[in-house]
């Protein structure tokens, strides 16, 4: 299975998708295959039906927060009157995303896996994505996991109801800001961070 | 027996040389609480059910292998109105709790509770998580708890042995009657709800209060330090 073949396939067939294969530099090599939101449910209809995609084995989400990057670039300033390299800091912020991942294999032509993601366009209100699950019912549950932990929307989806906590929840407890409820007050056998958050209420019980 | 001014009732318990004396005559002598104990621990009726691989376990330990019917307690009862017994038998979630304490509100009394298992006494290996109940002695009066992930057959029929003994034991009358004959003892617990983080209550207080121990190598006056900080950061 050659990724490149299929993204031109996917690219001739499907017109505006814009598609991006994202490498895998480990050994196992698996790369994936990264399409933007609003041509996702084409191109997987395309993925089923014509290049015979006929089975999503998993969905999964990730989150990635908004990230900084700080480079140092030398730049030349006039120093004293005279013009001298100097070192600055240039911070870039990353907005975050989520992004959903299918893993895709062809039964048929026992083919796969191919790793299907989609990108929402921020973490707060672009969490639109479109559901894969008219596409392979498979992904039914696993997206309303995923509505539910990570808190992506999935249009389209038949029955978007969270799955695992109760429906007046309202954290999504797998993003990376997820705060847990503070019950740490008893603790025997504590060590590393559970041990801190367990003194912090040690003293308060101590102060009392 | 003693004569006394005021009548106590462990002045009425049969004295046990006169009882084997009597036995020999073939005279059977007895207390109403003996029996009456007697009855009870010998037909405990467990609740039907389990919330996760703890429940096979106990499962097991009903077959033929381990055979609970030898203690009189075969008879799992798929309604709580019918058991005395529940076996919190696995990982309570946070999303189950409710369920459980409202199923052990509808068994009758006297009822009784074994927690099983490393997840229903304090939530086991999922102690840190979101989603799981850190120990269902939180909501309900627990008498047994088995530790063990999952504790083998013979780890539970020790804890059915132990509550045996503890309901030999029981006094009818006094101070420490048990509940279901203390008037002013409640038999039902607050049923928690759905929160927007958490369960609401944590906890019940009139069961469970925190137990105040020294964490070792942890010093109470030590206030949580800046160091302490920067670790907990850099691990994301």
């Amino acid at each position: 299975m050659d990724l490149e073949t299929i993204k031109s396939e996917l690219e001739a067939s499907i017109p505006g998708a814009r598609l991006e294969v994202i490498a895998n530099p480990s050994p196992s090599a698996q790369h994936s295959l990264l399409v933007d939101a609003g041509h996702g449910l084409a191109v997987a209809q395309y993925l089923r039906d014509i290049a015979r995609f006929d089975y999503c084995s998993n969905v999964t989400g990730i989150d990635w927060p908004p990230k900084e990057l700080s480079e140092k670039i030398k730049v030349k300033k006039l120093i004293d009157g005279v013009e001298k390299d100097v070192d600055e800091v240039r911070k870039t912020t990353i907005p975050g995303y989520l992004e959903v991942v299918y893993h895709l294999f062809s039964q048929e032509k026992k083919l796969g896996p191919l790793p299907l993601r989609m990108r929402t366009a921020d973490r707060v209100a672009g969490i639109h994505l479109p559901s894969l699950t008219p596409i392979w019912r498979s992904a039914e549950f696993q997206e309303r996991e995923i509505f539910d932990l990570f808190g992506v929307h999935f249009d389209g989806h038949p029955d978007l109801r969270r799955i695992l906590m109760w429906d007046d929840f309202v954290d999504h407890p797998m993003r990376r800001d997820y705060v847990d409820p503070d019950d740490y007050e008893y603790e025997p056998t504590a060590h590393d961070q559970v041990l801190q958050r367990a003194n912090q209420h040690l003293n308060e019980v101590g102060g009392k | 027996m003693k004569r006394t001014k005021q009548l106590r009732i462990k002045d009425l318990r049969v004295d046990e040389q006169l009882k084997a004396e009597l036995g020999k005559q073939g005279i059977f002598a007895t207390t109403l609480q003996d029996l009456y104990n007697w009855g009870r621990k010998s037909s405990v009726w467990p609740l039907n059910f389990g919330l996760a691989c703890c429940a096979i376990e106990m499962i097991a330990t009903t077959m033929a292998r381990y055979d609970l019917a030898r203690f009189g307690a075969e008879v799992f009862r798929p309604s709580p109105r019918q058991a005395d017994l529940m076996i919190v038998a696995g990982t309570v979630t946070k999303k189950m709790a409710p369920q459980v304490v409202r199923l052990y509100n509808q068994m009758p009394e006297p009822k009784y509770v074994i927690s099983m298992g490393a997840c229903a006494i304090s939530g086991g290996p999922f102690k840190q998580g979101y989603n799981v109940l850190k120990g269902i002695d939180r909501y309900i009066p627990v008498d047994v708890y088995i530790p063990g992930c999952p504790p083998r057959p013979e780890a539970l029929i020790d804890a059915f042995m132990m509550l045996q003994k503890k309901i030999d034991a029981q006094q009818l009358t006094g101070i420490s009657r048990p509940r279901h004959l203390n008037a002013g003892e409640a038999s039902e617990f607050t049923v928690p709800k759905f929160g927007a983080h958490d369960l609401e209550p944590t906890q019940n207080p009139a069961v469970w209060k925190v137990p105040l121990v020294q964490i070792s190598n942890a010093p109470l006056s030590k206030a949580p330090d800046s160091k302490a900080g920067t670790d907990g950061s850099g691990n994301d």
